[in-house]
């Protein structure tokens, strides 16, 4: 069908422009690397050159993984999005909903201001294993507080609500810790929670890589399933989909994504919310084209937020956070004042 | 053929489907009246499998459904729910084709598209194909959920029956698309032997075009039977509390019911 073929050509741009800001990304930053400055680089480290100067290890150990941990990071984040829109058969909806980012912030901030607290030292591993975990522990209590014996169709909305209560409850707590805390950690506990790349080293390259692509795969799969839901659980069930699994296969590829994400990078708003608005506008609400869109637009947009973020205060970085939002906010609304979209 | 045995569903304490054990044949259009809160709906679903009863089994050509899985269920059933909500707009001929879901994987195969295009003319909505959904009225609505529920049990399986429910179908339709679509449903269930079960609210028109009604009340079955064997003013009475008139239709000669205000005056 012409459509089909349409939508896969909309994947090939969205690879296209992917592949294009990643490169912007890798040359520019607090320092530029010019072509030859690259491929220098690049050849240094696949033929082991032992020697290599300084700023050619900069770009290898710092640029490039963290051009890299933008793709990923924003891929779960739109994918994210996307599946969470469609579980809720809710536009409005952002893949922190169920509690999931401000449980990993909350971890986060517990981890600046009481590092003794924690018995465990893995290093730099640590704060992303305690923002997972705070991330997927608060998934949990939302789940367990949400869910009563009887399953019916106020279900979802009573997930929703208690996402929203539970969110408002751990960022009390983060308000909480950085009221106490003294000034680098409290320093650090807002920094986070508006989130950076500059963290970015191959090791999470590796742990984001795994479960965004671990995610996506999976979703990918399900993506006609969730096309059934549009039309409701009944319909969906009459459809031949078992939705009891459908959600929660769904939520918990979301959860993985996003908290590892999330533990990462800290808390990036805004960018689940708006890729699959606009892919939805370009393209309508087939999740067999979204789910793969939102992957390759996440990426883009979070590349390109990530290059404003590094050069705009140049060698100074503004946190991810505020660009996403500044950004994507008025996207956001000139989506809304669109008639044709809500109606 | 579709055999409920002493099916039981309960929501909390309230007892809301009470040992119904009924037959419903292939070729044949089985219409379930009842006063609101009889449980209509809920034996439908129970009888699509959407529900799962307390007790009792559904059986579909003598096969518990219980133990079928979803997708090959999917083959040979279709329901339409009482009003279907669609959460994001997309084109009339995508979610007609949702229909064909159970059949194909990733994409739709040659004979989807055109069972697709054949259902949207059997309904007349063909001209609405690549409209956007959102922008269709009531009655347009119900017209493409009749094509995707079709198209999704439109042609014959082996060694198994399809089966069609229909959970108040008529809702947002004027009389001549009531008419329109009843006869559709019944010419498409005797031609293809399709098991074809239903709720309406329209009492002349169950009688009209029903070959056997299930009278509900307080989720148990009063009468079952052919049209003027379930359709007496005893039964009406109980069931709805109205004092019926049986008139005759001159043009088929079934009856035709008109009603006084209450059972007591």
């Amino acid at each position: 069908m012409n459509a089909r073929r349409a939508d896969r050509w909309c994947l090939v741009v969205l690879f296209v422009l992917m592949i294009v800001t990643t490169v912007a990304s890798i040359r520019y930053g607090a320092m530029d690397f010019s072509a030859h400055d690259m491929a220098a680089a690049a050849w240094g480290k696949l033929s082991g050159q032992a020697d290599m100067p300084l700023d050619q290890r900069i770009f290898i150990q710092l640029r490039v993984p963290r051009a890299i941990l933008c793709l990923l990071v924003g891929a779960a984040l739109g994918v994210g999005g996307t599946l969470m829109q469609g579980l809720f058969r809710n536009p409005i909806v952002e893949p922190g909903l169920v509690g999931t980012s401000s449980g990993a912030a909350f971890g986060a901030a517990l981890f600046y201001v009481f590092p003794a607290l924690l018995r465990v030292n893995l290093g730099g591993l640590t704060l992303p294993l305690v923002a997972c975990a705070g991330g997927v522990l608060s998934t949990y209590l939302v789940f367990a507080l949400a869910h009563t014996r009887r399953e019916g169709r106020s279900s979802i909305l009573r997930l929703l609500l208690t996402g929203l209560a539970i969110n408002a409850l751990f960022m009390s707590g983060i308000g909480f810790l950085s009221y106490v805390a003294r000034d680098p950690a409290a320093r650090s506990i807002i920094y986070w929670n508006l989130g950076t790349l500059s963290g970015a080293d191959w090791n999470s390259v590796v742990v984001v890589g795994i479960a965004t692509i671990g995610g996506l795969i999976p979703a990918v799969a399900f993506a006609k399933s969730l096309n059934a839901l549009m039309i409701g659980d009944d319909e969906a069930t009459a459809l031949g989909v078992n939705v009891g699994r459908l959600k929660w296969t769904v939520l918990t590829i979301n959860v993985l994504m996003v908290a590892v994400a999330t533990a990462f990078t800290g808390v990036i708003s805004f960018v689940g919310l708006i890729v699959p608005h606009i892919l939805r506008m370009m393209r309508g609400p087939d999740n067999r084209f979204l789910i793969l869109g939102s992957a390759l637009l996440g990426g883009t947009l979070l590349s390109v937020a990530d290059l404003i973020a590094r050069v705009s205060l140049r060698p100074a970085e503004l946190p991810i956070g505020i660009v996403t939002a500044v950004v994507g906010v008025p996207v956001f609304l000139s989506l809304l004042r669109s008639r044709e979209y809500l109606s | 053929m579709l055999t409920a045995t002493e099916l039981v569903y309960r929501a909390g304490k309230r007892t809301l489907i009470d040992r119904v054990s009924a037959r419903f044949d292939p070729g044949k259009l089985h219409l379930i009246l009842g006063p609101n809160g009889a449980g209509k709906s809920t034996l439908i679903r129970l009888l699509a499998r959407l529900l799962r009863p307390a007790g009792g089994t559904v059986l579909y050509d003598g096969q518990d459904a219980a133990h079928r899985h979803e997708r090959d269920l999917a083959r040979r059933r279709a329901v339409l729910s009482q009003a279907v909500e669609v959460a994001f707009s997309l084109p009339v001929r995508e979610l007609v084709l949702m229909g064909r879901y159970p059949h194909f994987g990733a994409r739709p195969g040659a004979e989807d598209l055109a069972i697709c295009d054949e259902v949207m003319r059997f309904f007349d909505v063909t001209a609405m194909a690549d409209r956007s959904y959102g922008t269709l009225s009531g009655g347009e609505c119900q017209r493409v959920q009749f094509a995707r529920v079709l198209a999704q049990i439109w042609r014959p399986i082996e060694g198994a029956t399809r089966h069609l429910f229909l959970d108040e179908p008529l809702t947002f339709l004027d009389i001549r698309h009531q008419v329109d679509f009843m006869e559709k449903v019944r010419t498409f269930s005797s031609q293809q032997d399709v098991v074809v079960v239903g709720v309406v609210h329209d009492l002349n028109l169950a009688v009209q075009f029903a070959d056997r009604l299930l009278l509900l009340d307080q989720g148990r079955i009063l009468a079952d039977g052919p049209p003027a064997d379930v359709l007496t003013a005893d039964n009406l009475r109980g069931a709805f509390a109205v004092s019926p008139v049986l008139l005759t239709n001159p043009a088929t000669g079934r009856a035709h019911l008109v009603f006084e205000s209450s059972a007591e005056n």
